[in-house]
């Protein structure tokens, strides 16, 4: 209980300090975003006198400080992350984000869902079959995975599945209809694509952690009690395994969320990435600045997830203790 | 843990000695043993050092080996194919051969199936074998490899069931182009002619006119048809169906009428004529101060080069063409110069730093390594696509993109490299050996990177190993989404290659192969490479991932 009362805690110190790091980090893309020149906005539109507005209330030609006060308290007040004025012009740019990020998320649920069985399952064959012609091909193989990048994969599954069987579509559907059997088979491709990396990823996690936990003098203890191999891998080893196993599925669910531009242009997915892209090309600042903060926010709480949750799952760890 | 060197340091002072020293004086040493005899025996074996042993076990780690050996040919490939290849990729895109698959004549005259070029169609009709046949016959190049296949379908015609076959051909893209029409300058006209009395290659061949193609037709109903340069004989129809004599052969459609060749002061016609030419026919078609001529542009290809450099040699792309007309195997070759240099860069500087910053972090210890930490806390929370762009954004236009680049790199890229070389510290800060040299006086610097820093070496380098190919890979995909363009300094980059080869994916798959097969072969073997290293220098690590 104690221990719990220690990683509650813990989690919440971790928490804070996320929090400060974040407002440092949008602060300084803030500033820095703020400081570039801002395009022409086209004479006699009727959105142009709402933009102007819009940067008049922003304060645009106050000091920067002030203006990040206004940008905060916008947020806070009314989630108003300013108007796209280049590419969605005159639209809100949180109502835009907001509807490209179901099709970036779906993409990578599947995957992640796609990858864990697979790559949990591989890892358990290679470290029963240690050292024997399974586990190395197993284990060359991930390496090899790993290393190619995810979009060598796009090319592979767009080319020869794609376009040249044409079992799919080449790019995906568009349309906001994300949970039909079309829209299904249209984002394959891309959910593949990125699942051999995650695959790989998890089958070395899982290979590495379950041949350290198949040695312990416990599993020789299972196995004299008189429980069979199958029995003491799943009950024993398998258990142990998970601390090491879960929170990197995890952390790799929130990583993941980000999504992959690559991947994401190939297939012209319409997310989250291709939005990125776009605000640069346009430069479109309101959306780049809430991209920032959205891809900022993901990447540190991967990383806060990914600590926490080792102290929940195994309450001997008391993470940041002193000793 | 982490204080424990100095607290010990501290206490001796305070507690142990009579006086305190701030430095020893060095009176105070004497030998221990002048005058004893020394009992100890000579080592019989050769002594190993560290790097040697680490060498060894590397030696010992087969696919590390063959890891090693792939990237020094991969190496020795970037630095070598812009100095083989014939090409110049800023300056030689042809505007022709676009996405055209790898060729090189003397291979593809064995026609054994590999560097000839080809391109599959798999709908070729009656109509284009026909037109292949007379690029044949005309330009003596016939573009028509192999017929891998043929369907026969049945379509309603005029109310009849007509047969239509289709065939699946194999093309060699190179001579499919065979004849086009150039408007040319008198001068350039003449420099042909010149060109074909040098070498005997036949560049001109003999203007045709609509009306003489399309003879079942009137003048001016001829005339709008769309021109095209590959049709020499005459025609029964607007699509191109050949009007055959009884052997089966063409009917020639040259023009024959001296007086549409331009003025004759400037561009008679002295040079090679084709078979068959009894002289009369026209080689050029008069138009506003230029003329318009029929070239076989694979020969024409030899011209230009001939032109520029004097030399002349048929399209030789190992690798095949991209889409701006870049020659693949040369282009390839630049942007990996650029990628492994510009990460040798990157790793170099990061080194440089981390090691430093890091050394600090873990050898002070306490409040320094604190903010220090926070500081590269809040650097690594920065996503780097979003520091890459940002940097783009503001520098790029000052310093270059490169340089802009390369800052991007450096900004956050070191902190891995601190957090590793502050582990290391806070490992070794606390052993004796330090403590020692402390006690005889060594400053901080000294301690820091004579007595520790050695001793971290071998993780560090390993992590090196890693750093570059990650380096190379962020690269590829900055330069892929064209949020970085270097295109402007180097020409071309891997990411770059990859991004128009997806493009044409459909047509010519061997523009996105190419260089995603040397991008993966040179992450793949780096990356083996780099698990060889650091089972090498750190034994007990071996197995374990990270």
């Amino acid at each position: 209980m104690r221990n719990l009362g220690y990683t509650i805690k813990y989690a919440i110190q971790r928490i804070l300090l996320m929090l400060l790091t974040l407002l440092i980090i949008t602060l300084i893309c803030f500033v820095l975003i703020r400081m570039l020149p801002l395009k022409e906005l086209p004479i006699g539109d009727p959105h142009t006198d709402v933009i102007l507005a819009q940067r008049e209330a922003f304060g645009y030609n106050k000091p920067y400080l002030v203006q990040f006060g206004i940008f905060l308290k916008n947020i806070f007040t009314r989630f108003d992350w300013g108007i796209s004025d280049q590419l969605y012009f005159g639209q809100n740019v949180a109502d835009i984000f907001l509807s490209k990020l179901p099709a970036t998320m779906l993409v990578n649920v599947y995957s992640i869902v796609l990858s864990i069985p697979f790559g949990i399952i591989l890892g358990i064959v290679a470290a029963l079959k240690k050292n024997s012609w399974i586990d190395h091909t197993i284990s060359t193989l991930t390496m090899v995975i790993i290393s190619v990048p995810s979009f060598v994969y796009a090319f592979l599954i767009q080319y020869f599945l794609c376009f040249k069987l044409g079992w799919f579509p080449l790019l995906m559907k568009d349309g906001t209809d994300y949970f039909t059997w079309p829209m299904f088979r249209s984002m394959l491709p891309a959910v593949m694509s990125l699942s051999f990396g995650v695959i790989a990823g998890f089958t070395r996690v899982t290979r590495a952690e379950l041949t350290e936990v198949l040695t312990n003098d416990f599993m020789l203890l299972a196995r004299t009690k008189g429980l069979t191999k199958m029995q003491a891998t799943v009950r024993h080893a398998l258990k142990n395994c998970m601390v090491v196993i879960l929170p990197s599925i995890l952390s790799e669910f929130i990583g993941i969320m980000s999504g992959s531009l690559i991947i994401e242009k190939i297939f012209s997915v319409p997310g989250v990435g291709g939005l990125y892209l776009n605000s640069i090309n346009a430069l479109d600042y309101n959306m780049f600045l809430l991209l920032t903060v959205f891809y900022t926010v993901i990447g540190l709480l991967a990383g806060v997830v990914f600590d926490i949750s080792y102290g929940f799952i195994d309450p001997r760890i008391r993470m940041g203790s002193k000793k | 843990m982490m204080e424990t060197g100095k607290s010990e340091y501290s206490s001796q002072n305070t507690n142990g000695a009579n006086q305190v020293y701030e430095h020893i004086p060095a009176e105070k040493f004497a030998f221990a043993q002048m005058d004893t005899e020394i009992r100890d025996t000579k080592l019989q074996t050769k002594s190993r050092g560290y790097f040697a042993d680490a060498m060894i076990r590397f030696k010992k780690n087969k696919s590390s080996v063959v890891a090693a050996w792939i990237i020094g040919l991969l190496v020795v490939f970037a630095v070598l194919a812009p100095v083989i290849s014939p090409y110049n990729i800023k300056k030689d895109k042809d505007v022709v051969y676009r996405n055209f698959a790898p060729y090189i004549e003397s291979v593809a005259k064995l026609n054994i199936g590999i560097f000839d070029g080809a391109q599959t169609y798999s709908s070729a009709n009656d109509l284009n074998l026909q037109k292949y046949r007379g690029i044949a016959q005309e330009t003596g190049m016939d573009p028509l490899l192999e017929i891998t296949g043929t369907e026969v379908t049945y379509v309603m015609e005029r109310g009849q069931m007509v047969a239509k076959n289709f065939y699946k051909v194999k093309v060699n893209s190179y001579y499919r182009i065979g004849v086009v029409n150039q408007n040319v300058s008198y001068d350039t006209f003449n420099k042909i002619q010149q060109f074909q009395d040098e070498t005997g290659i036949q560049v001109l061949y003999p203007v045709v006119e609509q009306k003489d193609i399309y003879v079942k037709m009137s003048e001016s109903e001829a005339k709008s048809v769309a021109v095209d340069a590959n049709i020499w004989y005459q025609c029964s129809d607007v699509k191109g169906t050949p009007i055959l004599d009884k052997d089966g052969n063409f009917k020639p459609a040259y023009c024959t009428d001296i007086k549409k060749a331009g003025p004759q002061d400037q561009v008679a016609y002295h040079s090679l004529r084709i078979a068959g030419d009894d002289g009369s026919y026209v080689y050029s078609l008069a138009k506003s101060g230029s003329v318009s001529v029929r070239v076989c542009y694979y020969n024409y290809y030899q011209f230009q080069q001939w032109l520029a450099d004097g030399e002349y040699n048929p399209p030789m792309y190992i690798f095949g063409t991209n889409e701006l007309g870049q020659d693949l195997f040369c282009a390839i070759g630049i942007g990996a110069r650029f990628s492994l240099l510009f990460a040798l860069l990157v790793s170099a500087i990061n080194l440089t730093i981390g090691a430093v910053y890091g050394a600090i972090q873990g050898y002070y210890g306490g409040a320094v390594d604190m903010i220090l930490d926070r500081i590269a806390d809040v650097l690594s929370g920065v996503p780097f696509i979003v520091v890459a762009t940002l940097f783009q954004l503001h520098l790029a236009q000052k310093v270059g993109p490169v340089v802009s680049f390369l800052f991007a790199f450096v900004l956050t890229g070191w902190i891995g490299m601190a957090a590793l070389t502050r582990k290391q510290f806070y490992r070794f800060k606390g052993q004796e050996h330090i403590l020692a040299a402390r006690t005889l006086g060594a400053s901080d610097r000294r301690l820091m990177f004579k007595h520790i820093f050695p001793n971290a070496l071998g993780t560090i380098i390993t992590s090196c190993a890693m750093v570059i190919p990650s380096v190379i890979s962020s690269e590829t995909n900055l330069t892929y989404l064209g949020i970085v363009n270097l295109s402007s300094f180097t020409g071309t980059s891997i990411g770059v290659l990859m991004e128009q080869g997806q493009r044409a994916m459909t047509t010519a798959p061997h523009a996105m192969f190419f260089p995603a097969i040397f991008f993966s072969l040179l992450m793949i073997s780096f990356n083996l490479f780099g698990n060889g290293l650091r089972d090498a220098f750190n034994p007990t690590m071996r197995g374990a991932e990270g």
